[in-house]
């Protein structure tokens, strides 16, 4: 995240500094040869910026959001932040979100939680609040979503996933608050420290949200692990997740010639085989696991190699594509099954820097182009180009329909070309360039907005490359 | 500023407050003499000592007469020494003779019944919404009363959704179930289930004193229970009871937070006499 950084520091707290100097003048060592320990100050706002505290804004963020607040505080005393959250179309910025953070490490190792007091304008969930953000690497940040707060204000806790990592981190405390239902508000926060709390336990831990999966794979391909949350059983007796980054995890695979996975949880498929993906966290270990199965070698689709100046790309990683609102539009309302193209730029699949997209469950799924970005003008291309390849028998019946809806919502029309199952290839790329005249029914073509993949069930997994429009 | 020099104020002030409530905590004069206790020494896995303590299997009536969810066995899977020193009572989310949990529940009926003296076990407790761990006495039924009349004695008892609050009770004729004399215990910076805590009671002719870690939190005196009009029935035998219960009208059902199993650990229980 690109910051712009305003030190706030002009206002030093006189409080602050003075439990500096007493923690450190009691931590010392007597030979006074080691190196000074790294301070351990727990407070990072408490009615006041503590000592060597610097603020961020995030990219995109209303610059003055964050004031200090001298007439609103949780105790009566010092001040508060305030946080005024911008409404929808705020030309100042689209949010509120920033870092408060050290330029110099303190030593969070003996505390095992971030607790402020917060209240707002109104009943609203508070957008990320978390520590961890130092500007840097991020390395071990920890998060919690959507806390309710509203006009009272309530004491909040955040439990560190694992103190024993943090013996010298500087992002103390930060937040991302948006509008909501197009509205702002305002938000007071105070009383943000570290603390040990003993009224927390029984930590759990989970990977992938906890959840057993199996992902069928290649040699080469990459893949990150997600859904890493901490919970912690707070006094009221409630769960408390947070989102921790992967440096609070151990991660090991149980066949490292399939798959070897590195200490941020990023796995990387070798050899033909089976591996079990687990993570642990201090020694207690987590809930899910990923079952990687790796098929051996991928073939990939031929490069296209099409001058680009001829091309509109749509997913291809030989061209530039154009901005895509998503490669499945999940239109789960009106019966759509089909899973896939929710990876990172639609690829599901990454094999040796090459992005695929893999279909399941496959009945209809569209790409849309329409809602919050251009449709495509495709009047002077000739062609339409996609690799498909079906990963499973192909039977009499078969089909895959293609289906390009122009001026989406607004005058639309559309036009269809089915591949039927003599020419589908099982577990083999097929390219096809079809001409946009045999789209039966696409008077209009300059504003293609939609492409759909149709096979009413009849093949229901395939790898898709290279989808672009191109003048012959 | 300001905060701080109230914050050191008041700590000035409850320090003192903390030591002579410690110091008044103890029946200081009452010399206790050790006369039964089971330090539930043993190997792993293995059962309890069935020459001080009894099994109680099954569901009762009307769950316990609580609607309590859970059957109790007399397995290991559900009672067994852990082989350092403590008594662990585990309750399983399992079908098991028609009820979705089992646990266990042991007493020392017939085996140790005492009148009067300090009553004290080091337990850490289970969690979790449903769940209701409890070390607690009753009178025996020996002139054939039934309860509430025999008198009951709760020594601890949590409900699994509030880790840091015990309550200590006592029940008789005219104060039974929610009409118990009852006193709540809340740790600040600490839990019940995620640290051994000691409790007890100190039972005398007169009264009883309930204590957690030292700390005296509840008393029932004779005198209270009289000035209500009621009957003091704690002259008589009781025994120990400790069980872990799933469910019931004390602390509701298990529900998707719950995780199971759920352990109560018993590190001793150790009854003195004056």
């Amino acid at each position: 995240m690109n910051t712009i950084t305003t030190k706030i520091m002009t206002k030093v707290i006189f409080s602050g500094l003075l439990l500096i100097l007493i923690t450190t003048g009691c931590e010392r060592s007597v030979d006074g040869l080691e190196e000074a320990d790294l301070s351990n100050n727990p407070n990072v706002f408490v009615d006041g910026f503590s000592g060597g505290l610097e603020y961020a804004v995030f990219q995109g963020a209303v610059l003055n959001a964050f004031q200090v607040d001298t007439e609103v505080t949780s105790d009566g005393t010092g001040s508060s932040m305030r946080f005024a959250v911008p409404d929808v179309n705020d030309p100042t910025g689209s949010y509120a979100g920033g870092t408060f953070f050290t330029t110099t490490p303190r030593d969070l190792s003996e505390y095992n939680a971030l607790t402020f007091y917060a209240k707002a304008t109104e009943s609203v969930p508070l957008g990320v609040i978390g520590f961890g953000n130092d500007l840097d690497q991020n390395k071990f940040t920890a998060e919690v979503t959507d806390f309710r707060a509203n006009t009272n204000w309530k004491k909040y806790i955040i439990p560190i996933p694992d103190a024993s990592k943090l013996t010298s981190e500087k992002g103390m405390f930060f937040y991302s608050f948006g509008p909501i239902d197009g509205k702002g508000y305002t938000v007071w926060i105070d009383e943000v420290k570290f603390e040990f709390l003993g009224t927390i336990g029984q930590p759990r831990f989970e990977m992938l949200n906890g959840e057993d999966q199996t992902t069928n794979t290649f040699t080469g391909v990459t893949t990150s692990l997600s859904g890493l949350n901490s919970i912690y059983n707070l006094a009221d007796g409630t769960d408390q997740s947070v989102s921790s980054a992967a440096a609070y995890f151990e991660f090991t695979s149980s066949n490292t010639s399939t798959a070897e996975v590195d200490a941020l949880g990023n796995i990387l498929v070798g050899a033909q085989g089976s591996a079990v993906i687990t993570a642990s966290v201090g020694g207690i270990d987590a809930d899910g696991s990923l079952t990687v199965e790796s098929r051996g070698t991928f073939i990939s689709a031929p490069t296209p190699t099409r001058d680009a100046a001829n091309v509109i790309s749509v997913f291809s990683d030989a061209y530039d594509n154009v901005d895509v609102d998503y490669y499945n539009g999940f239109f789960n309302g009106d019966g759509q099954t089909t899973q896939g193209g929710t990876g990172t730029g639609g690829a599901d699949l990454i094999v040796d820097g090459n992005g695929v997209i893999n279909y399941t469950q496959l009945n209809f799924v569209g790409i849309g182009m329409f809602d919050s970005v251009p449709s495509i003008d495709a009047t002077e291309m000739t062609h339409f180009h996609v690799d498909i390849k079906v990963n499973e028998a192909v039977q009499s019946g078969d089909f895959i329909r293609l289906l390009l809806l122009n001026s989406v919502g607004d005058g639309e029309t559309s036009g269809s070309f089915t591949i039927s199952s003599s020419i589908l290839l099982q577990d083999s790329w097929l390219g096809l360039d079809i001409p946009l005249s045999s789209f039966t029914g696409l008077s209009d073509r300059s504003e293609i907005g939609l492409i759909f993949f149709v096979s009413d069930n009849t093949v229901s997994n395939i790898f898709v490359d290279n989808i672009y429009f191109f003048k012959n | 500023m300001r905060s701080q020099i109230k914050f050191k104020a008041l700590i000035a002030v409850v320090l003192p407050l903390t030591f002579i409530l410690n110091c008044s905590s103890s029946n200081e004069g009452t010399d206790w003499q050790l006369i039964w206790s089971d330090e539930f020494d043993g190997a792993t896995g293995a059962s309890l000592d069935q020459s001080k303590w009894n099994f109680e299997i099954g569901r009762g009536q009307n769950g316990w007469g609580n609607n309590e969810l859970q059957y109790y066995t007399d397995r290991t899977e559900n009672a067994a020494l852990d082989g350092e020193g403590n008594l662990v009572i585990t309750a399983r989310e399992e079908s098991f003779e028609g009820a979705n949990y089992t646990s266990s529940r042991i007493t020392t009926q017939d085996k140790l019944e005492i009148t009067y003296g300090r009553i004290e076990a080091r337990i850490k407790t289970p969690f979790g919404q449903g769940l209701w761990p409890a070390f607690w006495l009753l009178g025996t039924s020996n002139s054939g009363e039934i309860w509430p009349q025999i008198g009951e004695i709760d020594v601890m008892e949590l409900r699994g959704q509030q880790p840091t609050k015990i309550a200590s009770t006592v029940h008789g004729p005219g104060y039974s179930a929610g009409n118990g004399i009852s006193g709540d215990y809340n740790l600040t910076n600490s839990r019940f289930d995620t640290e051994f805590h000691v409790f007890a009671a100190e039972w005398f002719t007169d009264k009883i004193d309930f204590y957690v870690d030292g700390f005296l939190h509840h008393t029932v005196t004779k005198e209270q229970i009289e000035n209500a009009g009621n009957e003091w029935v704690y002259n008589d035998p009781f025994f120990v009871i400790l069980n872990v219960a799933v469910g019931g009208n004390y602390v509701g059902s298990p529900n998707q937070s719950t995780r199971f199993p759920q352990s109560m650990t018993i590190d001793y229980v150790r009854i003195y006499s004056e």
